[in-house]
């Protein structure tokens, strides 16, 4: 298998082991730090996370599909996730993925070519009070409008 | 007006230790620790105290449902998977003051006899996730937290879990199995969590805003907190306020505050100049409002007599000009994507209702469509484990027993009359 963690993620895997009364609580976590560490969830990765916790690789998959943020194909550089839930979409968000999708050249669950940009559509991310929001990888964006969002994009380059 | 939680959340300071202590926190801790156990929890119940995460459950009373022998270790776990549409209040307490939800853990699991705390916080909140981590570094090292808490034989360990994207998690069983690392499935209830819960062992959970309020409650007594809310629901709540208003954000008032000045007062009113069209008032499952019935307490009672509910505080302003299919379309494709498809009913159901509301409002309905929809929320509630089904049910029946002309002419006229967007 050539899919292990880097010393530093060995080290706080361990540390996060000593957290939980068995090995299965550790499957969220270190899905988590797999994704972290290798972009996206492939079968291999799986593999691997089953193995370091001593589980079947259709049971960790089992899991892992069950939860949106695991990310089983790989995503861009910058994972654009906009918000289309009800408080968003009264203040423009269903503009606003188009706007963005129009941009980049693709549609909702789709990469730009060059690898940079995954467009996914997300359910609420609870911050309808600064509608609309997108989450870029960890990082919410909020009170957005186009304007705001080409500034955005154009800083992520 | 006298505030539990807010007070300070104006100082980007607060959510540091040295600032909170400076402040007046730590406080409750240090008193809560020289009290008798079953008095803190006396005081808890007398506070009126009701779970904040959207069922209202009386905190003190669902911490009365532990076993009485301590064989078994007991669980505390802080419901921070906050992701019921409209809600976003828990992220507020998370970043502006972790500490109040620390010092409420720390108390409360001394006062339940707990030693283990896991605080479950949504996966997208990752920068959240981050400010509470430092908060329990920092308490940890201040001696509030750790092995022998402020000097007393007290332990607790406090370790923050991150979901991965389920809104089905929010409810507690379900929560609780993916805390263990499993699909986050509901589970049967009995046995409920206090008796057989986190691996399998007496296990309570309650919400970020739930666990904040025992610092004050410990510090100014129950009945102080009873008396600022009404008679059966104490306090003050987080009112959260989305959509088109000019002051949108969270509002801590006392329980009991009518809607409309919510809407109108704190919240500002509309955006240029727009009517009221309807009120969702506790967060997208609960009942749609009109604007006429807006002469409302905002707790649990005054809102069950007009047959909705308070939920978890997520007020989302509609204004005049939307389309009600569409909203509800909107959110019956949240309920299809959330389901976590255990229950039939509640697989099959939310799906269906999604695809004939898209088809509704896309001018494809057929006539009949709207029997259809309210045939199908028939069969889904009170027909599954968890509440999920029925937490769709709610507002695609209010839609349509509130604003039945809109699905009509949409059937009428083959297409929507506002244009097909927002």
């Amino acid at each position: 298998m050539s899919l292990a963690f880097s010393e530093d993620t060995r080290a706080r895997h361990e540390r996060m082991l000593a957290r939980y009364p068995n090995r299965e609580a550790a499957i969220l976590p270190t899905l988590h730090l797999a994704q972290r560490e290798f972009g996206h969830l492939s079968a291999e990765a799986i593999a691997y996370v089953a193995s370091l916790l001593g589980f079947t690789p259709a049971r960790v998959e089992g899991v892992a599909t069950f939860y949106t943020m695991y990310n089983r194909k790989p995503v861009g550089k910058y994972h654009l996730q906009v918000c289309r839930n009800l408080s968003c979409s009264l203040m423009g968000a269903e503009h606003l993925i188009e706007h963005v999708a129009g941009r980049l050249g693709v549609r909702p669950g789709e990469t730009t070519a060059d690898g940079k940009f995954t467009l996914s559509t997300v359910e609420c991310l609870g911050s309808c009070g600064t509608a609309p929001v997108m989450q870029v990888n960890d990082d919410y964006y909020e009170d957005l409008s186009e304007d705001k969002v080409d500034a955005i994009l154009d800083g992520l380059r | 007006m006298e505030l539990v939680l807010t007070t300070h959340f104006g100082n980007e300071r607060y959510r540091f230790a040295e600032t909170y202590e400076q402040l007046g926190g730590y406080g409750a801790l240090r008193k809560a620790l020289s009290m008798p156990k079953e008095e803190i929890v006396a005081e808890v119940r007398k506070a009126n105290l009701r779970g904040r995460g959207g069922a209202g459950f009386p905190a003190g009373v669902k911490w009365g449902f532990l076993p009485k022998d301590l064989s078994r270790p007991r669980i505390l776990v802080i419901n921070a998977d906050e992701g019921e549409p409209g809600t976003f209040k828990d992220r507020l307490i998370m970043t502006r003051g972790p500490h109040l939800l620390i010092e409420g853990i720390a108390i409360t699991c001394y006062a339940l006899e707990a030693h283990t705390c896991y605080v479950y916080i949504r996966g997208e909140f990752v920068r959240e996730a981050e400010i509470v981590q430092e908060a329990i570094d920092e308490a940890t090292a201040k001696g509030y937290l750790g092995k022998g808490i402020l000097g007393t034989g007290f332990d607790l360990e406090v370790t923050v879990h991150l979901g991965a994207g389920a809104y089905i998690c929010g409810e507690e069983t379900s929560l609780i199995n993916s805390l263990e690392g499993k699909r986050g499935w509901p589970r049967v209830k009995p046995p409920f969590p206090a008796s057989v819960g986190a691996f399998g062992l007496p296990t309570i959970v309650n919400n970020v805003e739930t666990i904040a309020d025992i610092p004050w409650i410990v510090t100014h007594g129950g009945e102080k907190f009873a008396s600022l809310g009404v008679e059966k629901d104490g306090g003050t709540r987080l009112i959260c306020v989305s959509g088109p208003v000019k002051k949108p954000g969270v509002y801590e008032l006392p329980v009991g505050t009518s809607l409309r000045s919510i809407i109108y007062e704190h919240a500002g009113g509309l955006r240029d100049g727009k009517a009221l069209k309807a009120v969702i008032p506790g967060g997208s499952s609960t009942p749609v409002l009109r604007a006429d019935e807006i002469d409302v307490g905002f707790d649990i009672e005054s809102m069950q007599k007009i047959g909705t509910m308070a939920g978890s505080g997520g007020v989302i302003v509609i204004p005049e000009g939307t389309c009600m299919v569409r909203a509800l379309s909107v959110l019956m494709n949240f309920y299809a994507h959330e389901s976590c498809g255990q229950c039939t009913p509640c697989r099959e159901g939310c799906g269906w209702l999604a695809k004939v509301l898209h088809r509704i409002e896309n001018g494809q309905g057929r006539n009949g469509d709207v029997e259809l929809i309210l045939e199908v929320c028939d069969n889904m509630l009170g027909r599954t484990i968890c509440p999920l089904a029925d937490a769709a049910v709610m507002p695609a029946q209010s839609f349509i027993w509130k604003f039945r002309e809109e699905f009509d002419g949409h059937l009428r006229e083959k297409k929507c009359p506002y244009g097909n967007r927002f």
